[in-house]
């Protein structure tokens, strides 16, 4: 994996905030909420409304991205919200909206897996209540070899590209796309070598909340 | 759906029982008409059950993108009409047709069945373009599925139009050749309810459904994408459950499409 840096509580603003890099691609996500919900017909009566919104700085690649959204961008955003749902407890927070956003400031692929890293940080921080931290790394096969965590050049080399993220403590998944050529067991063992990734992520993200809060 | 009816599936569905009678791992009675639309380069309607879904292709000449300058462009859309659906409303798509676009997309792309260094024309300058638009005329479930299989029929029906050198244009008179196609990937999705997983849930159980997960398969067997859907997590064992399904049923369907 390449060098993760991990922040917690960036966003003075934010009731939590985080930002999460690995190597060269980096997202800040901040958390607003539980707050009241409008308009109101978008309230569901026993739980929370989990809302992601995923943006990708116009300077964040080689070649500017169009700001606002694109049907890429709002994949992600369900994936996100699909992927950090399970663990977050939103039927603590009937009728309210608990808001996530996450920026890319810098992208050299596995900019989803930074952001949902981030994102279920910057939840943590915000002291929502969780039954676990979400985990995601993206792994894949160049050639004969199993690679973690693709970076730029490695994705166009890549038979598939296979990100997921994880619950450690339920030993479930949460997210997984893929798109490539591959047999079933080398399917298989991809996912294996991205959970491997994904448990130590966790460490790191443990590490670096405690830092935060445990002072 | 109200308690009572919820319940009612979930108890059939745990007693590996359907509603109308299939099995846990049975399609709906499935239709597959091509050469729908006669203005369309090439179509299909699918029917799974009550559900319907047109897919149309149009291609036309123009400019490749600048990283693949001589590579053929393909584009997935699709139209979830409110005509299909009380759910469904006017306005720009939202995230379940893209979704549905994009997972459609990735199935074709990712298997490389459209030769798209063959639709080159001229490199950096002129290339063919291939758009896939999908309808929805009605639904009743498992979109993804029925949508996938349609625009692989609806390519594999299809004939290219002539381009004209002179005017660079092409010549819609004249439709000749098939598109450069090299296999016939298929997309199933496997819904999680309870313990037991299903395949081409109907409306209802889908929505009861607690996870979903897609995934596309070439010839060979081997998978071209994934996605997983819904707020509840897998264990990986589920998965490869999920994979094997998938792969199993993709074979039968397959069969299906001519070409």
């Amino acid at each position: 994996m390449r060098p993760i840096t991990i922040k917690v509580g960036i966003i003075p603003n934010a009731d939590g905030s985080a930002m999460f890099s690995f190597g060269k691609t980096t997202a800040i996500a901040a958390v607003y909420g539980p707050r009241p919900l409008h308009p109101k017909h978008k309230q569901i009566s026993d739980k929370a409304l989990l809302q992601t919104i995923y943006m990708m700085a116009p300077f964040s690649t080689t070649e500017r991205v169009r700001p606002g959204p694109s049907r890429r961008t709002q994949e992600i955003c369900k994936v996100t919200r699909e992927a950090l749902e399970p663990v977050v407890c939103v039927e603590e927070f009937p009728k309210a909206t608990i808001d996530v956003y996450i920026n890319i400031i810098e992208a050299d692929a596995g900019t989803r897996t930074a952001g949902i890293n981030a994102a279920s940080l910057a939840l943590a921080d915000a002291g929502i209540p969780m039954k676990d931290l979400i985990c995601s790394v993206a792994a894949g096969k160049i050639g004969k070899e199993y690679v973690l965590d693709l970076e730029g050049k490695e994705e166009d080399a890549t038979d598939c590209d296979l990100p997921i993220a994880y619950s450690q403590r339920m030993k479930k998944i949460t997210l997984m796309q893929m798109d490539g050529d591959m047999s079933v067991k080398d399917t298989k063992e991809t996912v294996n070598l991205a959970i491997k990734g994904c448990e130590e992520i966790y460490k790191k993200q443990r590490q670096a909340l405690e830092e935060r809060w445990m002072k | 759906m109200n308690n009572v009816q919820k319940q009612y599936l979930l108890n059939t569905i745990s007693a590996a029982k359907r509603g109308d009678g299939r099995g846990l791992e049975d399609f709906r009675k499935m239709e597959i008409e091509t050469g729908v639309i006669y203005k369309a380069e090439g179509s299909a309607r699918v029917r799974f059950g009550k559900t319907e879904v047109i897919a149309g292709v149009k291609m036309d000449v123009g400019t490749p993108f600048p990283d693949t300058p001589d590579d053929g462009v393909m584009m997935v859309n699709s139209e979830f009409s409110p005509m299909a659906s009380p759910k469904f409303e006017t306005g720009p798509p939202r995230e379940p047709s893209i979704e549905l676009s994009r997972v459609v997309d990735r199935g074709i792309r990712e298997s490389k069945t459209i030769d798209t260094k063959k639709l080159c024309i001229k490199k950096g300058e002129k290339v063919w373009m291939v758009f896939v638009d999908i309808y929805i005329i009605n639904h009743d479930g498992n979109l993804i599925d029925a949508a996938a299989l349609a625009t692989v029929a609806a390519l594999h029906s299809a004939k290219m139009p002539e381009y004209d050198a002179k005017t660079e244009k092409p010549n819609f008179d004249k439709k000749t050749k098939k598109l450069p196609l090299s296999c016939k990937p298929i997309t199933v999705t496997v819904h999680k309810i309870g313990e037991n997983f299903i395949i081409d849930p109907t409306l209802e159980e889908e929505s009861i459904t607690e996870a979903r997960f897609t995934v596309a398969t070439n010839d060979k067997g081997n998978l071209c994408a994934i996605q997983k859907g819904g707020v509840t997590s897998l264990t990986t064992d589920e998965i490869y459950k999920a994979f094997d399904l998938s792969v199993k049923k993709g074979k039968d369907l397959r069969k299906l499409i001519k070409g």
